[in-house]
C-alpha cells in the first residue's frame, strides 16, 4: 500500500513538473513571438493560437469537421483492430496461415501505405470510405503484430496444464491464450489508434471537403497559420483522448498486470 | 510422540497396503529424446514398478535424472519411446483416469482469483456452477485458504500459492495426484508445513500420490515407499519401504529411525555431503 501511494505521489510530482515545463515552453514562445516580431504567416504567438481555438469552438465550425474525422478514425481503428484479431490469430495458431498468408503480409508492410491511399480513392470514391480504409491499413499491423506476439508468448506450462486437463483446443484458446494474449493487444491498440488518426487524415489530405485533416489543407492554401494550429489543437486533443479512453479500458481488462510495452510493427 | 510407540504395528500395516488392488503398472518404461545434435538422449530407461491403491510414492533422483519425465508419462503427457503402463486391473484399458497434477510452479492464472482457479477443471469437465464453486470453496479450506477467495494469486506467498494449484488438483477427485517437486521453490519453514498437508491430504483423500522430489528427507518422510532413481539415463535403483506409520509428526525428522532411513536413501543415491 505505501509504495502505490509514494508512486502515487511521485506521478502527481511529475504531473506538475510537466504542466510547469510545458508554461515555460509556451511563455517563451510567446515571448520570442512579440520580441522579435514573428509575421503572424510565419509562427503564429501562443496566444493568438488559443483564441483561434476558442473561436473555432465558439463559431461551432470545427465540430462538423471535429466529428467527421471522429467517425473515420474511429471506423478504420475498428476494422484495423477486427482483421487484426482475426488474422493474428489464425497466424498464430494455425500453421498453414503462418506459412502461407504471413509472408504476403509482411511483405505489404514494406510498401509505404501513405503512397497507397490514392488508390483508395479511385476504389472506393471521394466519400467517408477510402478515409476508412486508410485508416484501417495504416492501424492494422501494430494490431496484427501484437496479437500474434501475445499468443505466442504463451506460457508453454499453462498449456500443459490444460492437457493435462483434456482440454480441447477451443477451451484452451479460450482459458489461456486469449486471455493471456490481452496486455500485448492493448498495447498493439495503443500504438493502432494513434496511427488510425494518421491514417484518416492522410486520406483526408488526398481529398476531402469534410474532416480536420481537409481543414488544415484549406487553411493552408489561404496561409492562415494560425488555423492550421487551431486545428491541430483540436488533433492532438482527440488523439490523447482516444489514446486515454484506450488505456482506462485497458486497465479494467487487464487489471492484473500492467499492459505490456508494444511489440514494435 | 505416541506415534513412536507404534512400533508393533508396522508388521500389520504393510502387509495390508500390499494388498490393495494395483493404482498404475509401469512396465520397462523409456524415453528416448532427440538431442539438438540429431542423436538421441536416454532420459528414462526401462523402469518398471507397480503402485497399489492410496499408496503414496516418492520418486527420489538427483536434479536431471529424468524423475520428471517419467512423472509426464505417468500423466499422459509424454509419451513413452518404449513400455506400457496401465492403470488398475484392465491391462489395456484405453482411457487415461483422472488425476490431479501440481508442477514445481503454481502455474496460476493472473486473472482469475483464486476461487476461479480452483474451479479451472471443474469448469473444463463441464461440472454445474454451484457444485464447482461449493467444491472450490471446501478445497480452499481443506488447504487452509478460507478467505482468500477472491484474491489475486498475485497478491498470495509462493507457499499460498502453491496451496491453490493443491487445491486445484484436487478438484475432480482425483484417485491419482501427481506432484513434480512442488515444493523445490519454498524456504524450508514453508516446506515443512507443506508436507504437513500433503500428508493429511493424501491420508484423508485416500488417493495414490507419486511425489517426485530430489529432497532425501521430503521422501522418507512423505512416501510409504520410495523409488531409488540412478542418474541419466534414469531408472529405478530400489525400492525402499518406510516402515514408520502414517500420518507421521513432523517430530520424527530428527529421530533415529528416521534417520536410518535417510542414510540408507543417501547410501543408494550415493551422494556425499548435505542434500537438502
Amino acid at each position: 500500500m505505501k509504495a502505490s501511494q509514494k508512486t502515487e505521489s511521485g506521478a502527481s510530482r511529475d504531473t506538475l513538473l510537466v504542466l510547469a515545463v510545458s508554461l515555460a515552453g509556451l511563455l517563451t514562445w510567446e515571448l520570442v513571438v512579440r520580441w522579435m516580431q514573428v509575421p503572424q504567416f510565419i509562427l503564429p504567438a501562443p496566444l493568438t493560437i488559443a483564441q483561434r481555438v476558442a473561436q473555432d469552438f465558439l463559431s461551432g465550425l470545427i465540430f462538423p469537421h471535429f466529428l467527421q474525422t471522429l467517425v473515420e478514425v474511429l471506423g478504420g481503428f475498428l476494422l484495423a483492430a477486427v482483421i487484426g484479431i482475426g488474422l493474428g490469430t489464425l497466424v498464430a495458431l494455425v500453421r498453414i496461415v503462418e506459412r502461407l498468408v504471413y509472408p504476403f503480409v509482411l511483405a505489404l508492410q514494406t510498401v509505404p501505405k501513405v503512397a497507397v491511399a490514392p488508390l483508395f480513392i479511385i476504389w472506393f470514391g471521394f466519400g467517408i470510405e477510402p478515409k476508412i480504409v486508410t485508416s484501417a491499413v495504416i492501424a492494422f499491423f501494430p494490431i496484427l503484430v501484437n496479437v500474434i506476439a501475445g499468443l505466442k508468448a504463451t506460457d508453454p506450462r499453462r498449456l500443459l496444464l490444460m492437457r493435462a486437463l483434456k482440454a480441447n483446443r477451443w477451451t484452451t484458446f479460450c482459458k489461456v491464450q486469449l486471455p493471456g494474449m490481452l496486455p500485448y493487444l492493448f498495447a498493439g491498440l495503443e500504438v493502432g489508434i494513434i496511427f488510425a488518426v494518421i491514417g484518416a487524415i492522410v486520406g483526408e489530405f488526398i481529398g476531402a471537403s469534410l474532416g480536420l485533416g481537409s481543414l488544415v489543407i484549406q487553411r493552408q492554401a489561404s496561409v492562415d497559420v494560425a488555423g492550421v494550429f487551431s486545428v491541430l489543437f483540436y488533433l492532438s486533443f482527440m488523439g490523447v483522448a482516444l489514446n486515454l479512453t484506450l488505456r482506462w479500458v485497458a486497465r479494467r481488462w487487464v487489471f492484473w498486470e500492467r499492459p505490456s510495452d508494444a511489440v514494435s510493427a | 510422540m505416541g506415534n513412536a510407540m507404534r512400533v508393533e504395528n508396522e508388521s500389520k500395516v504393510t502387509p495390508l497396503r500390499m494388498l490393495a488392488p494395483v493404482a498404475l503398472e509401469l512396465k520397462e518404461l523409456s524415453k528416448r529424446y532427440l538431442s539438438s545434435d540429431g542423436g538421441t538422449v536416454q532420459a528414462v530407461a526401462s523402469v518398471s514398478a507397480t503402485i497399489r491403491k492410496g499408496e503414496f510414492i516418492a520418486i527420489l533422483g538427483p536434479s536431471g535424472c529424468g524423475k520428471s519425465t517419467l512423472l509426464m508419462m505417468i500423466a499422459g503427457l509424454v509419451k513413452p519411446s518404449a513400455g506400457t503402463l496401465s492403470f488398475g486391473h484392465a491391462s489395456t484399458q484405453p482411457s487415461h483416469p483422472d488425476f490431479g497434477i501440481v508442477f514445481q510452479d503454481p502455474v496460476l492464472f493472473p486473472w482469475r482469483t483464486v476461487q476461479a482457479n480452483v474451479e479451472l477443471p471443474g469448469e473444463v469437465s463441464g461440472m454445474p456452477r454451484q457444485e464447482r464453486a461449493r467444491k472450490a470453496r471446501e478445497l480452499l479450506q481443506l488447504v487452509g485458504l478460507a478467505g482468500f477467495e477472491q484474491q489475486l494469486p498475485s497478491e498470495l506467498s509462493g507457499g499460498m500459492q502453491q496451496r491453490v494449484a493443491i487445491a486445484r488438483a484436487l478438484m475432480l477427485d482425483p484417485q491419482l495426484i501427481l506432484m513434480d517437486e512442488p515444493f523445490g521453490a519454498l524456504d524450508a519453514m514453508t516446506r515443512e508445513q507443506m508436507n504437513l498437508e500433503v500428508q493429511r491430504i493424501s491420508i484423508e483423500s485416500g488417493a495414490t500420490v507419486v511425489f517426485v522430489t530430489h529432497s532425501i528427507a521430503e521422501a522418507a518422510f512423505l512416501a510409504d515407499r520410495v523409488l531409488v532413481m540412478s542418474g541419466r539415463p534414469s531408472t529405478v535403483r530400489k525400492s525402499v519401504e518406510v516402515e514408520i506409520e502414517r500420518p507421521r509428526p513432523i517430530e520424527l525428522m530428527t529421530s533415529d529411525r528416521f534417520g536410518v532411513y535417510v542414510l540408507q536413501l543417501r547410501q543408494l543415491l550415493n551422494v556425499t555431503g548435505d542434500a537438502s
